[in-house]
C-alpha cells in the first residue's frame, strides 16, 4: 500500500463530495485490493408519508470524529481491510442531495460488503448526527428508528 | 466546573446548548442531571426522558459514570445520522 494516502479518510463537511473523485482516492497506488465496495446515502423526498423538502443536519464536533474513527477501528479489528472513507454532510441539504460515503476496499468482496455494512449500521445508532427535516407539515426532528438499533444488534450476536 | 453541551431536539427544548456545572468533586451523570434540574426546575421534563443518550469527554457512557471537573459532559436524543 502507497504510504502517501493515509488508509482511514474520516471528513465532516458542509460541502458536497464528488462520488467518482472518492472512488478514485480508494483506489490509486492501491494493487493489493481486489474489491472496492461503496455505498452513498441521499436525501429523499418522502418519510413516514409526509413529503419532505430538505433537512437540517446538526452534529456534535469533535465526538463525531472520534466516533467514526472508534467505529472504523473496530471493523478493521473484524476484517483485514485496506482503506477506509467515512464522509458525511452537516448543514442544510436539499432533496437528491448527498449525505454520507461510506467507502471500503479490500482483498476480497465478502469482507469489504460485510465492512461496509457494519460501518454503516454503527454510524446510524453511534455517531452523534441528528437530522431535522423540513416537511410541507413544518420543520420536525427525526426519531431514532428501532429497526436501525436492532440492525447493530445483529453484529454483536455474530 | 463541568463543562455541559446540549444537542437537537433537546437544545431546543431547553433552549440552552451549553451550561456550567460547578462542583468541585467528582459526580456520577445521574447526579450532575439533578444538580442541572435544581439550578433550571423547567428543565425537569427534558432532561429525565430516559431516552436521552449521555458522553463524557466525548464517549457515549451510562448514568453511573464519574464525571470528573473540568470533563466535557453532553446530552442529546437518540442519534439520526446516516
Amino acid at each position: 500500500m502507497s504510504t502517501n494516502i493515509p488508509n482511514d479518510r474520516i471528513v465532516i463537511q458542509t460541502a458536497d463530495f464528488d462520488h467518482g473523485d472518492e472512488v478514485n482516492l480508494l483506489e490509486s497506488d492501491n494493487n493489493e485490493d481486489g474489491a472496492v465496495v461503496t455505498f452513498c446515502g441521499r436525501v429523499r423526498n418522502n418519510n413516514l408519508g409526509l413529503d419532505v423538502k430538505g433537512l437540517t443536519l446538526e452534529h456534535y464536533p469533535g465526538m463525531t470524529e472520534k466516533s467514526l474513527q472508534n467505529i472504523v477501528n473496530t471493523a478493521r479489528e473484524k476484517w483485514s481491510l485496506g482503506r477506509v472513507t467515512v464522509i458525511h454532510r452537516v448543514g442544510k441539504l436539499l432533496i437528491g442531495e448527498q449525505i454520507v460515503f461510506v467507502g471500503v476496499t479490500c482483498k476480497h468482496r465478502g469482507d469489504a460488503f460485510a465492512a461496509n455494512e457494519f460501518i454503516m449500521d454503527f454510524l446510524k445508532v453511534k455517531a452523534p448526527f441528528w437530522k431535522k427535516e423540513l416537511t410541507n407539515q413544518g420543520e420536525k426532528w427525526l426519531d431514532a428508528k428501532s429497526s436501525d438499533t436492532n440492525k447493530a444488534q445483529e453484529w454483536k450476536s455474530e | 466546573m463541568i463543562k455541559v453541551n446540549f444537542f437537537a431536539a433537546l437544545r431546543e427544548a431547553l433552549n440552552c446548548n451549553e451550561t456550567q456545572l460547578e462542583v468541585n468533586e467528582p459526580v456520577t451523570v445521574e447526579q450532575a442531571r439533578l444538580l442541572l434540574i435544581e439550578s433550571n426546575p423547567s428543565w425537569a421534563k427534558s432532561l429525565t426522558n430516559n431516552s436521552l443518550l449521555t458522553a463524557v469527554n466525548q464517549e457515549l457512557v451510562q448514568d453511573d459514570f464519574i464525571v470528573n471537573p473540568n470533563d466535557e459532559l453532553a446530552f442529546f436524543p437518540p442519534v439520526t445520522g446516516g
